[in-house]
């Protein structure tokens, strides 16, 4: 019985129903954050069992503790109490399933090897109901040696039954188990472990598994343990692997061959399965992954996907947008006139307003990802396109960020997550911006339509609609051409591989699916939100400030269009940056009043047209994108006496737009997912020199 | 590709007709994590499909579909089954 509060562990592969359990276990006592420093998540919890409150760490998903991959470190480093954040647990709830038996009871054999107390959990999902799998529970407690319970993780019923289960243990430490047959590799584990415990600080616990690793690997343990009799080490492996080798083995699969072989024989006679589910599988296979069929199913995959987000979360933010909107009046109305309303109004509730407009696309997008995860399609959509995304150095699994880039780069951004490979996935990351989201169109739009002329070439097309098309276009093959330099740029140790599991298909796990997309959502209002609520006011800070009296300024500071708030704006900090910057803008075509514009379109793309709007005294009631449009034809330069802006400033401007960064909330996400400044200024610097450079080209050759 | 007396051996990633195969060795930098998914020597390896452009590829072994990249698939050497 248990009888004290304990920490609890769960263990497993990729995929195993761990996290459902991990939801069951804890309720809505969890937390979850990443590791500090690094964009693995750890999930900790609570959870009452027959009246105590127990620990509970979800540890990420591990084929094995081999190697140096981030998650399986973690989860290595933790069960022998190494890791810095979490100290080795009491107990270890062993999650497999029950489908993919072989390779899931091959981790158990390692970390049965640390001597910890585990149960194994079968997660039955919903296999047994079709009579799929056969198995004798009691066989494979005895040839284990440890306690076996079967659990269907999506079931409430069956988790309280777990519980009771669980509060009726008895811990004890589980008996060693002598998997190794190997006679020489027996004796030579054996010989390896009395020189860690004499000459390493390897934990007791992780003896046999450095110990074995030492001999496959043909290397000293990992630095992270001091040795202080190195040399003795390497004597003893280098003896051991020629001992191996004359001997005709393979020592550097000797171990797994060795651990696989135990596992067939606890599976012997135990354990049978009609692959019924695996052979529907396979049949589907040959229509998602055929070479003409596949990719056309993703494609319309992908398009509803784009409508969802695009189209279906637009009344949401528009009611978000409403809501703020009249927020902000009432405050500002309710509120005396001055400093703390304009702050309360402009700064604080326009910049919450900006970050709460972006979670209706974020969820939305989840959801379909979340969803597609679960029924195992997202593995064939990335087998179809990393074909060809891996020749300009993306993954395969690039794809759907880098698509629902089109709607909002911020949670293509957060979706990259999915790519394993660092590399490919800092340069999806990285060139995910030039995809042209649904924040440049307003500003897209009022270009085109002021400049761009509406002649019909080739019966159908115009050019204002090619010139829309162009830019989708153009953003593309930046990306494309960006990918291709960073591929060649970004340096990288990490020899991580491709390979992955294709699942087999089934329905996904509702509960599962909303809960993941809400901790998206909520992730990205607290943490990114923080960034972006502080840059907002300094924004509001620069476009209100010094304050400037219209009303007894000289006449000769004004221009004829002038009323209080345009010429608030242009005697401001921002609007001073934007006179200062106009030298360096010019040779792209653009004079102060876009400079202005460029620096509030921080906030998010679409503030340039509210800032011309502004400089322009332009008000909402007057049918604000006509009367805008006008004016920015109409408007003559003093000095010239020509139009101040043409066709090819609106070129110019466009094509900046298409590649600037210029969007905080993208910079604040840059920043949480990759974990430094260096991405995110990286980012903002090549991506505004890119802009530079092709407006400057652009505006010269067309003018 | 290497000749032996028996057989003829080749990697995986040389391979083109679907069907089972063999697997003589794996070896090469991800060798560790082709073993612990249960892609060992002796093992029985079906070849699916490529996906366009030829990689990566499907296989079949101990009842699980994986997906390989080249890379991947230069690390394994295969036998006529």
């Amino acid at each position: 019985m248990i009888d004290q509060p304990l920490r609890i562990a769960l263990v497993g592969n990729p995929n195993t129903g761990k996290t459902t359990l991990f939801n069951q276990l804890t309720g809505l006592r969890q937390k979850v954050a990443n590791y500090p420093g690094i964009t693995v998540e750890r999930k900790a919890g609570t959870s009452i069992i027959n009246g105590l409150l127990h620990t509970i760490i979800d540890l990420p998903g591990a084929y094995s503790f081999n190697h140096k991959k981030l998650d399986e470190s973690i989860t290595y480093h933790t069960l022998i109490g190494v890791h810095e954040l979490d100290a080795a647990p009491d107990l270890v709830l062993f999650i497999a399933d029950s489908s993919r038996l072989e390779r899931n009871l091959f981790l158990l054999t390692q970390v049965l090897d640390l001597g910890i107390p585990t149960v194994l959990v079968l997660n039955m999902a919903d296999l047994t109901e079709k009579n799929e799998i056969n198995l004798n529970k009691k066989q494979l407690e005895e040839r284990l040696g440890i306690p076996v319970f079967s659990i269907s993780a999506h079931n409430a019923d069956n988790v309280s039954d777990f519980k009771t289960f669980l509060s009726e243990l008895n811990i004890s430490m589980p008996e060693p188990v002598s998997w190794i047959e190997h006679e020489v590799l027996k004796e030579s584990s054996i010989k390896i472990q009395n020189w860690i415990s004499e000459d390493t600080n390897i934990p007791d616990s992780a003896q046999k598994i450095e110990a074995l690793k030492m001999i496959s690997d043909a290397q000293l343990p990992d630095p992270l343990f001091k040795v202080s009799n190195p040399e003795k080490g390497e004597a003893l492996i280098k003896e051991i692997y020629d001992r191996l080798l004359k001997q005709g083995s393979n020592p550097a699969a000797l171990e797994m061959l060795e651990r696989y072989s135990f596992v067939d024989q606890v599976l012997d006679r135990s354990y049978s399965q009609v692959a019924k589910t695996t052979q529907r599988t396979e049949r589907i296979d040959r229509i998602t992954t055929h070479p003409v069929a596949g990719p056309l199913i993703f494609m319309s995959i992908l398009l509803l996907m784009f409508q969802a987000v695009f189209s279906w979360a637009t009344p949401f933010m528009d009611l978000i947008d409403l809501l703020f909107v009249s927020f902000g009046s009432w405050v500002s109305q309710t509120l005396p006139e001055g400093m703390l309303n304009s702050l309360l109004v402009d700064g604080v509730i326009a910049g919450l307003g900006g970050v709460i407009i972006f979670l209706p696309q974020i969820l939305f997008l989840f959801f379909f990802i979340f969803a597609l995860e679960g029924t195992g399609y997202m593995a064939r959509a990335a087998f179809i396109m990393d074909g060809f995304m891996s020749k300009i150095g993306l993954n395969g699994r690039s794809v759907v960020p880098l698509v629902s880039g089109f709607a909002c780069a911020i949670p293509g951004i957060m979706g990259a997550r999915t790519i394993e490979n660092w590399k490919e996935r800092i340069i999806t990351i990285m060139v995910l911006p030039f995809m042209a989201c649904s924040a440049r169109l307003p500003v897209y739009a009022i270009l085109i339509s002021a400049f761009v002329p509406e002649t019909t070439i080739l019966g159908i097309f115009t050019y204002q609609g090619l010139t829309f098309f162009g830019l989708y276009l153009f953003g593309i093959l930046m990306a494309v051409l960006s990918a291709l330099v960073l591929k060649f740029i970004l340096k990288t140790d990490e020899k991580s591989p491709f390979l992955m599991e294709l699942p087999d298909y089934k329905l996904p796990k509702w509960n599962l699916v909303f809960v993941n997309s809400f901790q998206r959502g909520k992730i990205f209002v607290t943490e990114a939100g923080k960034v972006i609520m502080v840059l907002s006011i300094i924004l509001w800070f620069l476009a209100s400030f010094p304050k400037n009296d219209f009303a007894s300024a000289p006449s000769n500071q004004k221009f004829d269009f002038d009323t209080e708030e345009s010429f608030q704006l242009r005697k401001s900090f921002a609007g001073q940056f934007g006179t200062f910057i106009e030298p360096a803008i010019k040779p792209l075509g653009f004079d102060w009043k876009i400079g202005i514009g460029l620096l509030t379109s921080f906030a998010a793309r679409e503030v340039m047209v509210g800032t011309l709007s502004t400089i322009y005294s332009i008000s909402e009631e007057d049918g604000a994108e006509e009367s805008l449009k006008e004016r920015l034809k109409g408007d003559i330069n003093p000095e010239t006496g020509e139009p101040t802006y043409s066709l090819a400033t609106a070129i110019s401007l466009m094509i900046f737009f298409a590649l600037a960064m210029q969007c905080l909330s993208t910079i604040a996400i840059v920043r949480r997912e990759t974990n430094s400044w260096k991405w995110p200024i990286a980012m903002f610097t090549y991506m505004t020199v890119m802009a530079y450079i092709c407006s400057f080209i652009a505006y010269q050759w067309i003018s | 590709m290497q000749q032996s007396e028996t057989k003829s051996l080749y990697k995986l990633s040389e391979c083109t007709i679907s069907g089972d195969y063999q697997i003589v060795d794996v070896k090469g930098i991800f060798a560790d994590r082709l073993y612990e998914l249960g892609v060992l020597p002796g093992a029985l390896l079906s070849y699916v499909r490529p996906a366009p452009f030829g990689f990566p590829v499907e296989i079949k072994v101990r009842g699980q579909l994986l997906a390989l990249r080249k890379s991947e698939c230069d690390c394994i050497i295969l036998a006529q089954a």
